[in-house]
């Protein structure tokens, strides 16, 4: 079967729940073309190379949100295109280059600090008590639902500084952008109206909450990002407030959705080979490595698209200049060119170089975050989730192939445990 | 046990503690020797690091402990504090100064180097004079420091001068750095980039002086009290820091016939070692500083890399070939040079070698932003490439230096200014 | 315990600093500094920067028996 289909097929929402083997069949032809002119890099020494190229960019993707007459001139010729300019010249810096992305990500950095990042360890596990304690008196719960999806976007509301009230809001915002920064899948129109207004609603939330937070600084990042620091240093200037909005989505989306996966991949995973279930219950030291490994096994990302702006021989092929790519991060996770029995979950390998947080100058800001949100939630599950067993094996899954993750996972169980 | 191939080692003895010797022992049991494992250190502590005696050791940050990590299932007899005094390669034997003797299956010759002392001797037993290459050196010198010495003057214009220099401005005291020959780290970034460091330090408050030499030190009851210049301008100072290179540490190879002098133990790709007449030792092998190889990043030229990241990958492609049977073939030692300093705060790496670079770009970044990539051609080759504050974009280069790619490898890259190619 | 971070590796993606504030800085934009010697009690941490490094550099081990600090 040539690549192009296999590619499709990974895309193909039917091979959502078990794409492995797909991979597998890909990684005979580690740098592939499809009939579009994308390239599918799909082994580990291949993706580990072009994710720190610098003849890869990370800008200029071709926009995916094709103009469309609404009818009304003033949105159409004035409000639209004003619109979409600005969103164009300020991507979030996930979307952009160096010397941009340096400045930008070096400004987020900062506010999200390893001492503000450390407090949240302790938040987030009176937090993941609490959505336990709700799990009282039940003899089943949808995983996600209940607990994977309201625990990151309490946590990342927290650590930005949007008000306990407004977060329900702020996670259906969320839930609807991340289908934006899903490559490769073409919304329908539908869809695209409503992340358009959700867009909108959301930069107007933000802008309303940056000016708050101006007035009346508080200990969180918007409020370090709003108002810079007064070092008088290049790198602490204050970011404008188009970049700061984009920034701001950009935090929310990225770090719930992707958390969201990594958390309900692991319970998935670790009821699927029960015994490392029993060893985290009786040991809770493993759990760094069983995350590494989940992240290699599950990522909650499973590829990212960048863009060629040179030629790049590589693998025997030349990714042409101005030539999408994927690399394909999961199956560079599963190369046996890399990690020996790579389809054995396997918490005690060494030298787990995984793909799963990306690599390069894009690696996921928001990974200690994640680090701590699954460490800490699968610490406590494991401990107070007495006995549970998957109701549905596989899980139905959300349709997105790049950020993976089953949209309900059915656990039954005989109680919790006091936490 | 009979089921080894003929020939498999049951002793081995590493002789050097060190980097090299402990990631060897480490390299031996990963590869499955069960045999006995006998390291020879002439200091007497346990395997340490080195690196951070320069920073932050002396500096005081954290602990000045930088003894190495070891596999609780090492296993690995150490004879410390026991310098070897000889070797029989007929007898296969290794004598120590204690008067023991160790034999042995398979040897490892990782002795290293030891800091090359100030050529007069009256001047570097003065107090107040130093070399800086073991942890009692950093132990004595740190402690001087922390008294607050009116100036500090370091002789030599390489790394380790620098570090010193970065750590004394770090804690506020005065320092002038001697450099005899052309422009700081010349030999390792040539002269372009050594400037940009030597002006880096001068806006630190180093008081750098190019082409200058002691010619005389002066004391008083033994007491180091300055420094006169040739030229005659004399520097008031309670500490001189000799940092002038390393000695090979080969005396005590002496008489064993082996192809060794001041430049090193000479061995194959396959880190065994030679005969002077050029014959292969196939049961004694070399890693770390003292080792000197054809070196296939450099058209197979002989030399030696006094690197931390040679130190391990030799150590590793030893250990290998030590136990590699007959029949199974050995692992050639091809190790991309690297190395790293950190000083006046910013980070530089380099890979590869840039000896007979004829030509440097510019790949990221800016010299004026203190943050770029700088790489190295020689005859339209991608020889090196130099990074500070940038790591991130090397690994790509290296990837480059390896395929001998042309020069300059990559162009219309992001964040990449117009490539102008320049004298190194 | 005993640390060393293979510092041609390090590309100072900081995942340890965050894993292991007290034990790991990072000062200017790439220089890392770090604990040669934590104490026992840091293991927990230590071990989550050990499995958080992205490229893998960092080693630790139990100290030696028999050696104290």
């Amino acid at each position: 079967m040539s690549c192009t289909t296999l590619f499709e097929q990974v895309l193909d929402p039917d091979n959502r729940a078990n794409p492995y083997p797909l991979f597998a069949e890909l990684r005979r032809q580690p740098v592939c073309r499809q009939e579009d002119g994308t390239y599918v890099v799909s082994t580990h020494a291949e993706i580990a190379r072009l994710i720190s190229d610098p003849r890869i960019s990370s800008e200029d993707l071709p926009d995916p949100q094709k103009f469309r007459w609404t009818g009304h001139p003033i949105t159409d010729l004035f409000v639209r295109p004003i619109r979409a300019e600005i969103r164009r010249r300020h991507q979030p810096f996930i979307f952009r280059d160096p010397p941009d992305h340096d400045r930008l990500r070096g400004l987020v950095m900062r506010a999200f600090s390893p001492e503000r990042v450390r407090r949240m360890r302790e938040e987030t596990t009176d937090l993941t008590n609490e959505l336990i304690e709700k799990f009282a008196g039940k003899a089943r719960i949808d995983l996600v639902d209940d607990f994977s999806y309201p625990l990151p976007v309490t946590v990342i509301c927290k650590l930005l500084g949007v008000p306990p009230e407004d977060e329900p809001q702020f996670q259906g915002w969320a839930t609807q952008l991340a289908t934006a920064l899903e490559p490769n899948q073409r919304a329908d129109a539908e869809t695209q109206a409503k992340n358009e207004q959700c867009f909108t609603e959301i930069s107007e939330f933000l802008r309303d909450l940056i000016a708050k937070k101006r007035d009346e600084p508080q200990d969180d990042i918007l409020t370090d990002l709003a108002n810079g620091s007064d070092s008088g240093d290049a790198d602490t200037e204050r970011m404008n407030d188009f970049d700061l909005v984009a920034t701001a989505v950009l935090l929310l989306v990225a770090g719930h959705e992707t958390t969201v996966n990594l958390i309900t991949n692991s319970v998935l995973t670790l009821l699927r080979f029960p015994e490392h279930w029993q060893r985290l219950r009786d040991d809770s030291a493993i759990a760094p490595r069983l995350i590494e490994e989940m992240l290699r096994y599950e990522p909650p990302v499973q590829y990212r698209t960048r863009l060629a702006i040179a030629d790049i021989p590589i693998a025997g092929v030349t990714i042409p200049k101005d030539a999408p790519v994927v690399l394909l991060l999961a199956s560079g996770n599963r190369d046996p060119n890399r990690f020996a029995d790579p389809d054995r979950f396997d918490p005690d390998r060494s030298d787990n170089r995984h793909l799963g947080f990306g690599g390069g100058l894009h690696y996921c800001v928001g990974a200690p975050l994640a680090r701590i949100e699954a460490e800490v939630a699968l610490v406590a599950l494991a401990k107070r989730l007495n006995n549970p067993r998957l109701v549905e094996d596989p899980p139905p899954y959300r349709p997105g192939a790049s950020l993976r993750g089953p949209r309900h996972l059915c656990l039954s169980f005989d109680g919790i445990a006091a936490g | 046990m009979s089921e080894a191939p003929s020939g498999a080692p049951e002793r081995i003895v590493v002789v050097g503690a060190s980097l090299a010797g402990l990631s060897a022992a480490h390299a031996l049991r990963g590869e499955g020797f069960a045999g006995s494992l006998t390291l020879v250190g002439d200091e007497r502590h346990a395997p340490y690091d080195r690196p951070p005696l320069s920073k932050q050791v002396l500096r005081g940050l954290f602990s000045p402990d930088t003894t190495l990590p070891r596999h609780p299932d090492l296993n690995a007899e150490f004879r410390l504090g026991t310098p070897a005094s000889s070797l029989d390669l007929d007898a296969r034997t290794v004598s120590l100064g204690d008067g023991t003797t160790l034999p042995y299956d398979r040897l490892l010759i990782a002795t290293g180097t030891r800091a090359r002392p100030w050529p007069k001797s009256d001047e570097a037993s003065l107090d107040g004079v130093f070399t800086l290459r073991n942890r009692d050196d950093a132990t004595k010198l740190s402690g001087r420091l922390k008294a607050g010495p009116r100036r500090v003057v370091l002789v030599g214009g390489g790394f380790i001068g620098f570090e010193v220099a970065s750590t004394c401005r770090d804690l506020d005291i005065p320092v002038t750095v001697l450099v005899r020959d052309g422009q700081p780290l010349e030999a390792a970034l040539g002269p372009r980039l050594g400037g940009l460091v030597g002006e880096i330090a001068r806006e630190r408050g180093v008081d750098l002086r190019l082409g200058a030499e002691i010619e005389r030190m002066e004391a008083e009851g033994g007491r180091l009290t300055g420094v006169t210049l040739k030229g005659g301008e004399r520097i008031e100072a309670d500490i001189v820091v000799a940092a002038i290179g390393a000695v090979r540490n080969v005396e005590w190879l002496e008489g064993a016939g082996l192809a060794a002098d001041e430049g090193g133990v000479l061995c194959d790709g396959y880190c065994r070692v030679l005969r002077q007449n050029g014959d292969i030792v196939p049961d004694v092998f070399a890693a770390g500083d003292i080792a000197r190889w054809p070196n296939p990043h450099q058209d197979e030229a002989l030399v030696a890399v006094e690197h931390w990241g040679n130190a391990r990958a030799q150590a590793k492609a030893a250990a290998r070939n030590m136990l590699a049977g007959p029949a199974a073939g050995l692992a050639r030692h091809d190790h991309l040079p690297d190395f790293w300093s950190q000083q006046f705060g910013l980070t530089i790496k380099l890979v590869g070698l840039t000896e007979g670079a004829d030509s440097l770009v510019i790949a990221h970044g800016s010299l004026e932003e203190r943050r770029f990539v700088a790489l190295y051609g020689r005859e339209g080759r991608t020889v090196a490439a130099a990074s500070i504050d940038s790591a991130r974009w090397l690994p790509a280069y290296a990837a480059a230096i390896r395929e001998r790619a042309p020069f300059p490898p990559i162009s219309d890259a992001v964040d990449q200014p117009r490539l102008r190619i320049e004298e190194p | 315990m005993k640390v060393v971070v293979d510092l041609n590796r390090c590309q100072a993606y900081a995942q340890c600093i965050y894993a292991a504030p007290r034990h790991f800085v990072l000062q200017g934009r790439e220089a890392l500094v770090y604990d040669p010697s934590p104490d026992e009690a840091a293991r927990a941490e230590i071990e989550r920067a050990v499995q958080a490094c992205p490229v893998r550099a960092i080693t630790a081990s139990p100290d030696p028996a028999g050696e104290t600090k």
